[in-house]
């Protein structure tokens, strides 16, 4: 079941680089990342991958196969023809820092930006009580394994680096939508989402929802809503005018 | 020498769930506080975990409570685990289990709005809080969430090398940047090791790249000990086809949740291997066992809820029997037993991963599986209440620390492990930064010593290619010191690894220092063989059968060795020092709940 496979393999660094041409051999039942690290033990020891679990639960082997933003350790080789070349680049969204491996910094920092959870009281008891049919929603997007497929697609970052610093990128509209649905949260994010993560700039083309390995709805699930919430706090007239004469001041 | 150098209270390294619980409790106690990480932040081996967090919570079964879940852990470890480690674990869970919601973690519910708990293997009730199946997942988003929120600096792809000591203890660390191969070092006075395990070594492991041991050889070669490092858990179920997936997890919420293992006959063969020490308590009929799932208190565990060692074992003996499936494991299955809906929903990250990396679905059709290196019980040895090793100013806390599990963990008892003893951990090395008076400084001569040996690989031309080396100490540990072991074999192993010592000695890398993976495994491969050397001497050592270590030669436990535990120690010549200490004797009060508590 051993065949040889063509693979190029995008290498270099912030100054450059270009696709090199492997013969490799592919075992069955493996998967793109398998081969890559074949490369690396025989023939190219400093061959630069990010990966920790290689099962899907990490989310560190993000990169584009032929052109498409995957998991490496989730795109099975038996997807692609024998005689196909399988060219591996890295996310185009981030700047490289060696052959396929990318520097995702912009997401931590957008992390941190973002006002943190905060709980109402527990019950008298010390525990918390809610319902599963509430904490559904929330957990949907707490899904999310942070491997940045979502943000190497969306246009409004990958092809517009001036967007980066008014536009957060779907991962934290999500993490956005999560908290502004969590059932224990009490704060407002909605002013914030508008004004500082740019969720405007969404155009909805759902990019993000179709590459997600963990098939989380982003755009109709979280994104959607949450600028429908948006707009709900905006044109609330009671909001307007508390805004107005300062008894409830913008959050 | 090109140095970066950094100043702080404390330094954790790692950033899986004990080191970041350990971080939030050190900069919550007033410490300058920093992280190293091997990889990014939040993708540390505590994301793999899925099944659930062990606390006597009693949201389902009043009953249930923390002598009943100390009794089952020390049962669970066949008694050898640090009583005072199991009480403070039972005791003190539930609260790090509830402080995880203040910070942001949505657990499933149960009807009443409470935290949702499940069955696990050793645990007499329902006990574990979970999310699906992606329960680890849950815990390190909400401990890097709480961590970011706190400001707390974290150094992200960073490997420490050296831990760096005075006269009066730690004083530091060093190591090097990933991305572009530059030193660093850490000026501090307490530093919290957190770095996981050692599966790396085995060829079948559920583990990451990054359990090299690395933890476990830094406390070493600065003078700490290491405490049952014989004990190594195979997890009973592992994928097994296709190969490139072999020994991938497959969480024991399959069997909780009413999953029943099958030979290529189609037996539940479980029932044919339990054993004395717990036939009190597990079923004795398949319509037993059945019945337990619904009504606990009238029934009896299924055999397929026995400890891990057991059915680790079990497994093992009937794929050696000629009852394996074609791929070498057996037969898992939930699909004839649950519904779909019930299963999509209770075990998500399953059905996901055998449709996606073996076009399985388990929903259809039973799972084929075998066992995987899992976990080291064994690690540094320390004090129950503080996690403070024998070196003044090191901590461990989580799997790089030893005591808690005795011979073979229970499911679910990691993730409340590095809560309970991250945070007394964090709590501990905060202090002793804040109480340590007089100047600490790292020498210069030791700095450049570890700058030296880091680059060491790169000076060599014509070596052995690192790869090829962890291959062979992979196939070494898997074939000579794996699930059931003799003398001979690991014997043979020892020389193996003195062979292979000398060849990592040898060995050269290609390229450069930027982002460069050959030469990370380069220093990474001591720490490995010098692990490797004391799993090895230790499994040589006991001479009987118990939890995580079993020897063909001495097939039954042994009621000496029940009282001994095994020390591993550094040498002055840096060889592995092995020594015998008597277990710590458990106060009579908790003695007392081994016979209160029913089986």
């Amino acid at each position: 079941m051993t065949y040889d496979a063509t693979f190029r393999v995008w290498r270099g660094d912030a100054g450059g680089g270009d696709l090199q041409t492997f013969t490799v051999a592919v075992n069955e039942g493996e998967v793109v990342l398998d081969v890559i690290h074949r490369l690396q033990a025989t023939q190219v020891g400093d061959l630069a991958v990010r990966w920790n679990c290689k099962a899907g639960k990490c989310g560190s082997c993000s990169a584009e196969v032929n052109g498409r933003p995957r998991l490496m350790c989730m795109t099975r080789m038996s997807t692609f023809g024998e005689d196909e070349t399988v060219t591996v680049t890295p996310m185009r969204t981030f700047p490289v820092i060696r052959d396929l491996v990318t520097d995702v910094s912009f997401n931590y920092t957008k992390a941190a930006q973002i006002p943190a959870f905060t709980p109402r009281p527990r019950d008298e008891d010390g525990n918390h009580r809610v319902q599963q049919v509430d904490v559904e929603r929330s957990q949907e997007f707490r899904k999310c394994i942070e491997c940045y497929l979502c943000q190497d697609t969306c246009h409004v970052i990958r092809d517009h680096e001036e967007n980066k610093a008014v536009f957060a990128g779907p991962r934290f509209l999500i993490r956005l939508a999560e908290l502004d649905m969590h059932p224990l949260d009490v704060r407002d994010r909605r002013g914030a989402a508008q004004d500082e993560f740019g969720l405007g700039y969404c155009n909805i083309t759902k990019c993000c929802t179709e590459v997600c390995p963990e098939g989380i709805h982003l755009t109709d699930n979280g994104i959607i809503p949450l600028k429908e919430r948006v707009v709900d706090r905006r044109y609330d007239p009671l909001t307007w005018l508390g805004s107005k004469i300062g008894r409830r001041p913008r959050q | 020498m090109d140095l970066e150098r950094h100043e702080y209270d404390v330094v954790v390294v790692g950033a899986g769930g004990a080191g970041l619980r350990a971080a939030i409790e050190a900069s919550e106690s007033g410490a300058r506080t920093a992280v190293v990480c091997k990889s990014l932040l939040g993708k540390a081996h505590t994301v793999m975990a899925e099944g659930g967090i062990a606390a006597a919570m009693a949201n389902l079964y009043p009953e249930d409570n923390w002598r009943v879940h100390f009794r089952d852990t020390m049962r669970g470890g066949k008694m050898l685990n640090h009583w005072r480690m199991a009480q403070l674990h039972a005791q003190e869970a539930p609260d790090r289990v509830r402080e995880l919601e203040d910070w942001g973690a949505l657990f499933d519910r149960t009807p009443d709005g409470l935290i949702s708990q499940r069955d696990f293997g050793g645990h007499r009730y329902a006990r574990l809080a979970h999310v699906g199946d992606r329960t680890g997942l849950e815990l390190i988003r909400t401990l890097q969430q709480r961590t970011v929120a706190l400001g707390i600096d974290v150094y992200m792809e960073c490997t420490v090398t050296r831990l760096l000591t005075d006269a009066d203890g730690i004083t530091g660390a060093f190591g090097y940047w990933r991305e572009s191969g530059r030193f660093v070092a850490w000026q501090a006075p307490s530093v919290v090791l957190a770095t996981g395990g050692i599966g790396k070594s085995y060829k079948v492991t559920s583990n990451s790249w990054e359990y090299t041991g690395d933890g476990h050889s830094l406390a070493l070669q600065a003078g700490a000990t290491l405490v049952n490092m014989e004990f190594v858990q195979f997890h009973p179920t592992g994928m097994v086809w296709p190969p490139s997936v072999r020994g991938i997890l497959v969480t024991e919420s399959v069997r909780g949740d009413g999953g029943v293992l099958r030979n290529s006959a189609g037996n539940r063969f479980m029932f044919d291997y339990i054993p004395d020490f717990f036939r009190k308590e597990t079923a004795e009929t398949e319509e037993e066992a059945d019945r337990w799932y619904d009504d606990k208190r009238n029934n009896r565990r299924p055999p397929e809820l026995l400890p891990r060692d057991e059915v680790a074992r079990a497994i093992n003996s009937e794929v050696k029997a000629g009852r394996g499936t074609p791929h070498g494991g057996v037969f898992l299955d939930i699909a004839s037993r649950r519904s779909a809906e019930y299963i999509r929903k209770r075990l998500p990250s399953m059905y996901h991963q055998f449709r996606e990396l073996a076009e399985v679905d388990i929903t259809a059709e039973a799972m084929e599986v075998g066992p995987t290196c899992h976990y080291v019980m064994g690690g540094v040895e320390v004090d129950p209440d503080t996690q403070a090793a024998r070196v003044p100013g090191l901590f461990a806390a989580g799997e790089v620390a030893g005591g808690m599990h005795g011979s073979n963990r229970l499911g679910g008892n990691s993730l409340s492990d590095l809560l309970v003893f991250g945070r007394r951990a964090g709590l501990a090395a905060a202090e002793h930064a804040l109480q340590r008076t007089g100047r600490i400084a790292l020498d210069d001569d030791a700095l450049a010593d570890a700058g030296r040996a880091a680059l060491a690989p790169f000076e060599r031309e014509g070596g052995e290619n690192p790869y090829t080396v962890q291959h062979d100490l992979q196939q070494t540990m898997h074939d000579l010191v794996g699930i059931i072991r003799t003398a001979p074999e690991v014997q043979q192993a020892l020389e193996r690894i003195a062979a292979l010592r000398q060849r990592v000695a040898d060995l050269s890398v290609e390229g450069h220092r930027q982002y460069n993976p050959g030469w990370h495994l380069a220093l990474d491969l001591p720490h490995m063989l010098l692990v490797s050397e004391c799993i090895a001497k230790a499994a040589l050592e006991r001479e009987e059968s118990r939890g995580g270590h079993t020897r063909d030669d001495f097939p039954a436990t042994d009621a000496e060795w029940a009282r001994t535990n095994l020390v591993c120690s550094r040498a002055p010549d840096g060889s592995v020092a092995l020594t015998r200490q008597p277990l710590p004797q458990m106060p009579h009060e908790l003695a007392e709940i081994f016979e209160e508590v029913p089986a």
